[in-house]
């Protein structure tokens, strides 16, 4: 019956799905960590999805680039739709739709090699061979990524000489680089200072304009001030979905409520 | 209490160790350095070797050496590779792991003699520079395969993930990511690798080294003389006791300085990769 109204209410709002996931299950060997998940993830949004540790944000959204795939023992049932196509399904071209579907994982993780060679990293495994092309596209993605102006002098230096929070534009830098669709953000500020983060909640609102951006997070008023929606999770259920907005002033879930207030166990 | 008494007791050992370091190579420095010249290095022994230089020796334990890291290289990466990126049975890994281990430890003469069996008479290679130095490979491939899968399994796991979320397939992350990252390591076990094929004597005492040789060695399948048995031979052979002896100390000290070398290479190597990349943040 929840459900329904929140399709009901979701509906009004007329936005265009990009991901729609249906009746998904997701298990590690006999343990069901995702339990019966539908939602719609719309296109140039930013969703959040927010819930304790454990409760299995990370292996939702790895579903989505299909990271689950060196899982051994591992087992998925139900569809993630992207563009009509079921992801789920063993025919999927994983390279293709993983340049369609990137991913900025927690902790910082450059390549030790120069900072030009990490943007270039993806379109290399794509087939690029043109220098001039690589360094043009290197070039656009690290003003994107609000990166250009502390490292334009610096493009064949070690990635490592860079800051936590610059590596950090760096790995968004290198995943916005082949032009995906979709961008998959885990926690990527978990492991940052205030500044930074700062500097890539203000670079995640900027990326919305072209993509589908879905990012877990812990930090609520972080949700609260990126999201468009905002999923909460609680051991491997999604209780509530909606407008970020509803979800935080009006939840209709008593435990939704008790998390994001933090009176949660 | 007994904890400072154990502190210093092993404090006490590893001075102790390092002393019979400097004792050992100080002994063979005094014995040999005055022989030592550009003259002894480059010039054939002469007068049945109890005058000249250690030449064919240096030739020969350079060849040996180079040779063997060549044939290891190939199948030690390939394997370590193997065993590190693609075998997911944990049991499996360990058995194998072990076993490495143990042939690791296994006498060198015993690695000496299978190489007689199989590359001199099986393969009918003789007494020659490919046979020893396939045998020399056999005897540095466990450890050279050991030190690469500690280098591949060095490499965080978040690094390969980065790559693959890019779309790369494994073989791509490997050859772009993870041999890039584990290669100063990688070089590190080469070198070491190196050092121990240089001073080893027993696998090549019936695959390849000859006591004596007018000229240096012309092909993959001349015997070739080499630094550790020419010790051994000046030592235990020949006319003049007194003079070979001195040749013989002066040889050693060159052996010494060229595993030495190599050492301190490795544990630069090391060291800069260190400073380079910290693969902690
Ligand atoms: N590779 C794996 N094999 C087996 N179980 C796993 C694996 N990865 C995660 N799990 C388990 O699945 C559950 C969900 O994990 P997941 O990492 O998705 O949680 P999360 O919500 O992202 O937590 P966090 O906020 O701490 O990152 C946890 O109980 C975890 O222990
Ligand atoms: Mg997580």
């Amino acid at each position: 019956m929840l459900t329904l109204n929140i399709k009901e209410e979701l509906n009004k709002t007329e936005e265009k799905t990009k991901i729609k996931v249906k009746d998904l299950n997701f298990y590690y060997g006999p343990k069901q960590t995702l339990k019966n998940i539908s939602m719609d993830i719309y296109e140039k949004k930013v969703t959040a999805i927010i819930g304790p540790s454990g409760c299995g944000k990370s292996t939702f959204i790895r579903l989505f680039n299909r990271m689950d795939e060196f899982v051994l023992e591992s087992k998925s049932e139900g569809e993630i739709i992207i563009d009509g196509k079921n992801i789920l399904e063993k025919d999927t071209d994983l390279i293709d739709l993983r340049r369609r579907v990137g991913m900025v994982f927690q902790k910082p993780n450059p390549f030790p090699k120069t900072i030009m060679e990490n943007i270039a990293y993806g379109l290399k495994v794509n087939g690029w061979k043109d220098n001039f092309q690589i360094e043009t596209r290197v070039i656009d993605s690290l003003k994107k990524s609000a990166l250009w102006e502390e490292v334009k002098y610096r493009l064949k230096e070690n990635a490592y000489g860079l800051s936590g929070g610059q590596q950090q534009r760096l790995c968004i830098a290198r995943c916005i680089a082949v032009r995906p669709e979709i961008i998959l953000f885990d926690e990527p500020c978990a492991s940052l200072d205030p500044i930074s983060t700062a500097k890539i909640e203000e670079l995640i609102m900027d990326l919305k304009k072209d993509y589908t951006i879905v990012i877990v997070t812990h930090n609520m008023q972080q949700a609260a001030r990126i999201s468009d929606y905002t999923a909460f999770f609680l051991m491997g259920e999604m209780i509530e979905y909606g407008l970020t907005k509803n979800i935080f002033e009006n939840p209709k879930d008593k435990r939704t409520e008790d998390y994001i207030t933090g009176r949660f166990g | 209490m007994k904890k400072v008494l154990f502190n210093h007791a092993i404090k006490s050992i590893f001075f102790l160790n390092i002393l019979l370091v400097i004792l050992i190579v100080g002994f063979i420095f005094i014995k040999g350095y005055k022989i030592i010249s550009l003259k002894f290095l480059f010039t054939m022994p002469y007068n049945s070797m109890t005058e000249g230089g250690i030449f064919p020796a240096l030739v020969g334990t350079f060849l040996l050496t180079s040779l063997s890291i060549i044939f290891a290289l190939p199948p030690g990466v390939i394997t370590a590779i193997y065993l590190n990126e693609y075998v997911k049975n944990k049991h499996l890994i360990n058995i194998i792991k072990i076993s490495i281990n143990t042939l690791a430890g296994v006498p060198s003469v015993v690695f000496g003699l299978f190489g007689f069996s199989v590359f001199v008479k099986f393969f009918g290679f003789g007494v020659s520079l490919l046979s020893g130095a396939f045998t020399l490979s056999i005897v540095i491939l466990p450890i050279f395969i050991s030190a690469t899968i500690e280098a591949l399994s060095a490499v965080p796991y978040s690094l390969r993930e980065a790559s693959m979320a890019l779309g790369a397939t494994k073989l791509y992350t490997i050859r772009h990511t993870v041999l890039p990252a584990a290669f100063s390591s990688i070089m590190t076990a080469i070198i070491l690798s190196t050092g121990r094929a240089a001073g080893e004597t027993a696998p090549i005492l019936f695959t390849a080294a000859v006591f004596f040789q007018k000229n240096l060695p012309d092909s993959l399948f001349s015997p070739v003389m080499a630094l550790p048995y020419h010790i051994y031979a000046l030592m235990t052979e020949g006319t003049h006791p007194e003079k070979q002896v001195a040749i013989a100390y002066g040889s050693a000290l060159v052996l010494i300085i060229t595993v030495l070398f190599l050492i301190s290479l490795a544990v630069f190597l090391r060291e800069k990769r260190r400073r380079y990349v910290n693969f902690k943040h």
